[in-house]
């Protein structure tokens, strides 16, 4: 799961978080437990649907607000490191 | 071309970029070229605390793509689909997994043949990476530099089924199927600027066979070129394996454009957990009966009624050859009304379709804006030799660049039916090539007059100017008779 999520966690935050995560998975153990017989699946606990805007165009942000926030940028555009592979 | 005794199995996955005037969940205008990062806010750059809010035009566009391709609108949801690379800046990609808006379709290509249509679905588009080092590929780059401009841009993704069987039924598919997301506005189909982007999904097996070989799936194909180059360098490296014994990996692979094949990109074992999950943040489509009603009621023509329009029109003359690639050529670039527009004010279909497939398709920006009336009555001028055909390409020239009446163009340019000189000439060649007949005319047999007109006519191919002609002969008979 830390691979999965890109983090790297030391034995100590191991422990701790196999601790955390057994909780986690003790609860989702409940819930899938629930008796939903006859119940349809669903997406949302909302009752609704097509929630829409019109394509109106509103203002964006500033990018030198933008890149400011960025840990690395150049030439307009957030400087990452180099990447291994292509995107997915 | 696929290797004898072997039969190529193809799908593929079509990404087209929505014409709207802004992104999928959020306010920013979705435009192509403006400068880096400046269409970007809180909702597509993911900061905490912002939520996505539906696109209406987007929707209405991936409706009217999966009813012009026969798909069933349904019930949609949508998931994120989880990943770690820096063009998602949320890190995961907001899409439609297992509940798409549009399901099984199909589409009729030109040739008869069908494509199945599997599904069309809604996602945002992800920001764009340059990668920057010293071998400017993508293994060794030194750093990346990401614009998130594009980064929730609204894609419908097209995927169809397996239906296709070699590099050039693909092409076909693709150009088809960019005809009809014109058509429909959903895209400006320009594959140049990113507007459609193709994967592939191929296997080979042995003609005859009616099993399913290990597949690759090909990406990068962003041209119809790079599609056939890449389809048919990936069938024939699959045959080879295979008839060197050797087995077919499943595998991601990349379309190297500059050496012109395919190579390993990552192995199954590799493939990514997506970890999809329903979007929380959003809330389930499903557009009203109204909406698709009104949405199917107002669907534009569509390449194929178009095709078959223009086809009509030559009847029994049928539309092969060359004559079929100028239709595809008006077709595809929209002009396709005004041919049919000319044909019915009773201009000869074929002058129609020349016209329009070469001249007017050389500027094919200026010809989407001209008055249809103002360039029908052109074609007219020149099918009644009013004006040659190198006067009427004058003519339409100028009619393109600036509009107007062609008639006054026509004047003034100074272009008034066949040169004076030149149709004298002709009337002089048809004369000395009929002795006989012209001496009765001379001596006073009028319906001749008929006779030396249809000769000219034919000469300069119904060129000249009908009255022009009976003065001519008029003014050479008086010369005649008024020489000693």
């Amino acid at each position: 799961m830390a691979r999965l999520a890109r983090i790297a966690l030391s034995p100590e935050e191991l422990d701790r978080y196999a601790q955390q995560l057994a909780a986690v998975l003790e609860h989702a153990a409940q819930v899938a437990a629930a008796p939903t017989a006859g119940v349809p699946p669903t997406a949302h606990p909302f009752a609704l649907v097509n929630v829409l805007r019109d394509d109106e165009p509103r203002p964006s942000l500033d990018p030198a607000v933008v890149l400011a926030e960025a840990p690395a940028a150049e030439d307009g555009r957030f400087k990452v490191p180099p990447i291994l592979g292509e995107a997915p | 071309m696929t290797p004898a005794g072997w039969e190529a199995v193809i799908g593929l996955e079509v990404h087209c970029e929505l014409r709207t005037r802004t992104k999928l969940f959020c306010g920013c205008r979705n435009e192509f070229g403006a400068p880096p990062n400046t269409h970007v806010c809180p909702v597509c750059l993911g900061l905490p605390g912002s939520l996505p809010v539906l696109n209406r035009q987007a929707v209405e566009l991936a409706m009217r793509i999966g009813l012009a391709l026969g798909c069933r609108i349904e019930p949609s949801v949508f998931h994120r689909k989880n990943y770690f690379y820096p063009d998602m800046p949320k890190d995961y990609q907001i899409s439609q997994y297992d509940e798409p808006i549009c399901v099984e379709g199909a589409l009729t290509l030109p040739d008869g043949s069908r494509v199945g249509i599997v599904r069309a679905h809604l996602e945002e588009d992800t920001g764009k990476t340059s990668h920057i080092g010293e071998s400017g590929r993508i293994h060794g780059a030194g750093y990346a530099l990401v614009d998130y401009n594009r980064a929730g841009v609204p894609l419908v993704e097209i995927v169809s089924a397996p239906d296709i069987r070699s590099a050039q039924q693909a092409r076909a598919y693709v150009a088809e199927l960019r005809g009809v997301l014109v058509a429909t506005g959903a895209s400006d189909g320009r594959m140049e600027e990113g507007s459609l982007r193709v994967d592939a999904n191929v296997s080979v097996r042995r003609a005859g066979s009616d099993v399913l070989g290990t597949r690759c799936e090909v990406k990068n194909l962003n041209s119809l070129r790079s599609l056939v180059r890449a389809l048919e360098h990936e069938v024939a490296r699959q045959v080879g394996l295979l008839e060197a014994g050797q087995p077919v990996v499943q595998e991601t692979r990349h379309f190297d454009e500059d050496r012109g094949v395919t190579v390993a990109l990552r192995s199954k074992e590799e493939a990514f957990d997506y970890r999809y999950f329903p979007e929380p943040d959003l809330v389930a489509l499903a557009p009203e009966p109204a909406w698709r009603e009104a949405v199917a009621a107002s669907q534009p023509p569509l390449p194929a009624a178009r095709r078959q329009a223009l086809a009509e029109l030559f009847g029994a003359a049928r539309l092969e050859g060359p004559r079929a690639e100028q239709a595809e050529t008006v077709l595809e670039l929209g002009l396709d009304a005004l041919v049919r527009a000319a044909a019915e004010a009773g201009v000869d279909p074929a002058l129609a379709l020349a016209r329009t497939a070469n001249e007017a398709a050389a500027q094919a920006e200026a010809a989407r804006q001209v008055d249809p009336g103002a360039y029908v009555a052109l074609l007219r001028m020149e099918q009644e030799g009013r004006l040659s055909a190198t006067q009427a390409k004058t003519v339409l020239a100028e009619l393109l660049q600036h509009g107007g009446d062609p008639a006054d163009i026509a004047e003034r340019l100074g272009l008034v039916g066949l040169d004076r000189g030149a149709l004298a000439s002709v009337v002089a060649e048809v004369v000395a090539a009929h002795p006989e007949e012209w001496s009765r005319f001379c001596a006073g047999e009028e319906k001749l007059a008929g006779f030396f007109t249809g000769q000219v006519m034919r000469r300069t191919r119904g060129q000249a100017d009908g009255k022009l002609v009976a003065a001519e002969l008029a003014t050479r008979r008086a010369a005649e008779a008024g020489a000693p």
